[in-house]
């Protein structure tokens, strides 16, 4: 193979794939049992991060960025004036081959723009995976993306060599869709969805009864939201989100700052800020939701639309529900324990074991690793120190922002400047 | 009053299996357990040495791992990381795990119990960092070669996840600090040693050890590193964070343009 050509078409084609926030490469059970290349049965693994703090798990790649679609907010839309290139897929098959043996990646992250039609185009993502399972005997991880409009046909083949399928839903609002990508519809995207979530569950039930009945998609499907670029609120994508996790069974909904890429009267301007610190209170959001037992509507609902930029939801959802601390971590049960801000899933994990040998006081706490300066207003444990102060909620949020640093306080300093 | 004294070990898990298991088995007040290679007398204790023998530091081994596997797993981690005065730690973590108490290993209330826990973390954490970070150079004779300089001993730990990984390939991952390394020639792993002369950085120089086709592998990889990078996002402090410096010397992406 000519490098040189190689190595041109992978900067235009990583460039144009890179604002796909998707990297996981975990949750398969994909096993090396015939001797080939590749396992990807254990957890996902990071072998680099990109300068900007992202994990570099996948080989993350289009096919293409020719495409026949404008959408305004992608940014190799038709209109775009770019530099174009398409990999064959021997190419793609090979540089995956390469890197792997490398151990340079977990694997293959294929996404393409949509050239002809989007059968055309899903045919051609399907061709590689299947070549790198049958030719190379590849046991690695593979991402491929559900091309909007592929027949169900070949979403059902795609789930046979893939790991993880997802469709990006890109625009959480119907409206925010007509706006900004009037040639596609809202059912192209929640087709494919809906025959990877019903083909998963169809072959895991077949799997109970026929052993040897192949893997489908066995890392589940997953899909991402811009955020920022149609003026949505906290409310809208969560809900949205919510939506997808129990009517598709999605394994993860990624949030995306939307990073200008056009000029274009709909859209911010080239050059605003990305939405980094909201990003980042959204996916707080969606952990408190999968991992903590909240509900969407605790966090977000018509009284309170947008998350607080200024302390995470947790702990803004405490501060609303004062009524319900303090708590003595000695004696609440888990749920309540992992409602307390400060306290992780693991440090709720180490309390239920500790505790079952003696009260724990401060010093144990500390040490186990919960997070005081937070978690302090709202428990109380084996110690007479606690805080008696009926403080308001106000004074509770004055006190933790005065004694904590955050990564993003440069961003809202106005409200700081009042304790200064 | 029973004299304590220091027993001295020859410094490999199941000289250290034997060890406790002479402590149990005799009685011994324990002053200090030491490798052989750092042993220092105390002034006032009597030392020891303990040779190892396998069914002994077995015995020992299968005696925890009926108390709790996790328990067992800490403690190999732990062992690995060869932190000052590992051995005595460990010596009164077992010798709680053994105690009537039942599930003790889960008293995180514990200083003892929850330092190994923590230990055993950091350990998992840098096996884990390995099983990333290796990069595997392409030698003229067909093996896939990486030098590691990890910061606790963790190549036993990471053999199973490249064995079963790379089964069709050749390998060999050799640790610069302690001077050993692990070999898979298709269809076994061992352990061998070796002192190489020529560390291979990921420097600009290019070797004739290499195929010449690794160069431009190495090449595309780092290009390809610095595509997927979002310039407008740009955060370093979470970079390093994430990939600290003192790995930067063999991983290719970090090589500089030459």
């Amino acid at each position: 193979m000519s490098f040189e050509r190689i190595k041109e078409k992978l900067n235009i084609l990583a460039d144009a794939a890179k604002y796909d926030v998707s990297c996981s490469s975990s949750g398969s059970k994909r096993t090396n049992n015939n001797k080939g290349l590749g396992d990807s049965s254990g957890m996902g693994i990071c072998h680099s991060y990109t300068e900007d703090g992202r994990c570099v798990s996948l080989l993350k790649i289009l096919l293409t960025n020719h495409c026949i679609f404008d959408c305004a907010y992608c940014v190799t839309r038709k209109s775009n004036d770019i530099k174009r290139a398409a990999f064959k897929i021997q190419e793609v098959v090979d540089l995956t081959i390469n890197f792997y043996r490398r151990n340079y990646i977990e694997g293959l992250f294929l996404s393409s723009g949509i050239f002809k039609n989007p059968d055309y185009t899903m045919e051609r993502l399907i061709m590689v995976a299947k070549k790198l399972r049958l030719e190379e005997n590849f046991n690695g991880y593979i991402h491929l993306k559900s091309i909007p409009g592929a027949s169900d046909e070949l979403m059902r083949e795609a789930g046979l060599w893939a790991d993880r399928l997802s469709v990006n839903i890109e625009v959480p609002t119907i409206s925010g869709l007509k706006l900004l990508a009037p040639d596609k519809k809202h059912e192209d995207f929640t087709k494919p969805m809906l025959k990877v979530k019903n083909e998963i569950i169809q072959y895991k039930e077949e799997k109970k009864i026929i052993k040897s009945t192949p893997k489908y998609a066995p890392a589940g499907q997953s899909t991402q939201m811009i955020i920022g670029a149609t003026g949505e609120s906290d409310k809208d994508i969560m809900y949205s989100a919510t939506h997808y996790y129990k009517n598709y069974n999605m394994k993860r909904v990624y949030y995306s700052g939307y990073v200008p890429v056009a000029n274009d009267s709909r859209l911010p301007a080239i050059g605003s800020q990305v939405p980094m610190l909201r990003e980042n209170r959204l996916y707080q959001t969606d952990w408190l939701l999968r991992f903590y037992g909240f509900s969407v509507n605790e966090i977000l609902n018509d009284n309170h639309p947008n998350l607080d930029v200024e302390v995470d939801p947790k702990l803004s959802w405490a501060l609303r529900n004062l009524n319900q601390f303090p708590i003595d971590v000695n004696t609440a049960d888990k749920h309540m324990l992992a409602r307390v801000p400060g306290l992780g899933m693991k440090s709720v994990g180490k309390i239920l074991n500790a505790r079952k040998f003696r009260k724990l006081n401060w010093d144990h706490l500390k040490k186990i690793g919960v997070a005081l300066n937070r978690a302090k207003y709202f428990i109380v444990c084996e110690s007479r120190h606690w805080e008696r102060r009926d403080l308001h909620a106000t004074q509770i949020k004055g006190l933790i922002l005065q004694n904590s640093q955050g990564k993003f306080r440069g961003n809202y300093s106005s409200q700081l400047s009042l304790f200064n | 009053m029973k004299e304590a004294k220091i027993l001295i070990y020859d410094g490999s898990f199941n000289g250290f299996l034997t060890t406790v298991f002479k402590a149990f088995d005799e009685r011994i007040e324990i002053a200090d357990i030491q490798k052989n290679s750092v042993a220092q007398r105390g002034l006032f204790s009597d030392t020891e040495t303990v040779f190892t023998q396998m069914d002994k530091a077995k015995r020992v081994w299968n005696g925890i791992q009926k108390k709790s596997n996790s328990a067992i797993k800490n403690i190999y981690f732990a062992f690995l990381s060869e932190s000052k005065g590992i051995e005595l730690l460990l010596y009164r973590y077992i010798r709680k795990l053994f105690s009537p108490i039942d599930m003790v290993h889960l008293n995180f209330s514990d200083d003892t119990i929850l330092k190994i826990s923590q230990l055993a973390k950091s350990v998992g954490r840098e096996k884990h960092r390995m099983e990333a970070f290796v990069r595997f150079q392409l030698t003229q004779d067909g093996v896939y070669f990486a030098n590691i300089e990890p910061d606790f001993d963790v190549l036993p730990l990471i053999t199973k996840h490249f064995r079963s990984r790379y089964a069709d390939q050749q390998w060999l991952i050799y640790d610069v600090k302690r001077k050993y390394g692990i070999f898979y020639d298709l269809h076994s792993v061992e352990i061998i040693s070796l002192d190489l002369q020529d560390i291979h950085a990921n420097s600009i120089q290019k070797s004739s050890v290499f195929t010449s086709q690794e160069y431009d592998f190495q090449d595309l990889w780092n290009n390809y590193f610095k595509s997927t990078n979002i310039k407008s996002r740009i955060n370093m402090k979470l970079h390093t964070q994430h990939v600290p410096k003192r790995y930067w010397k063999y991983l290719s992406e970090k090589k500089q343009a030459g």
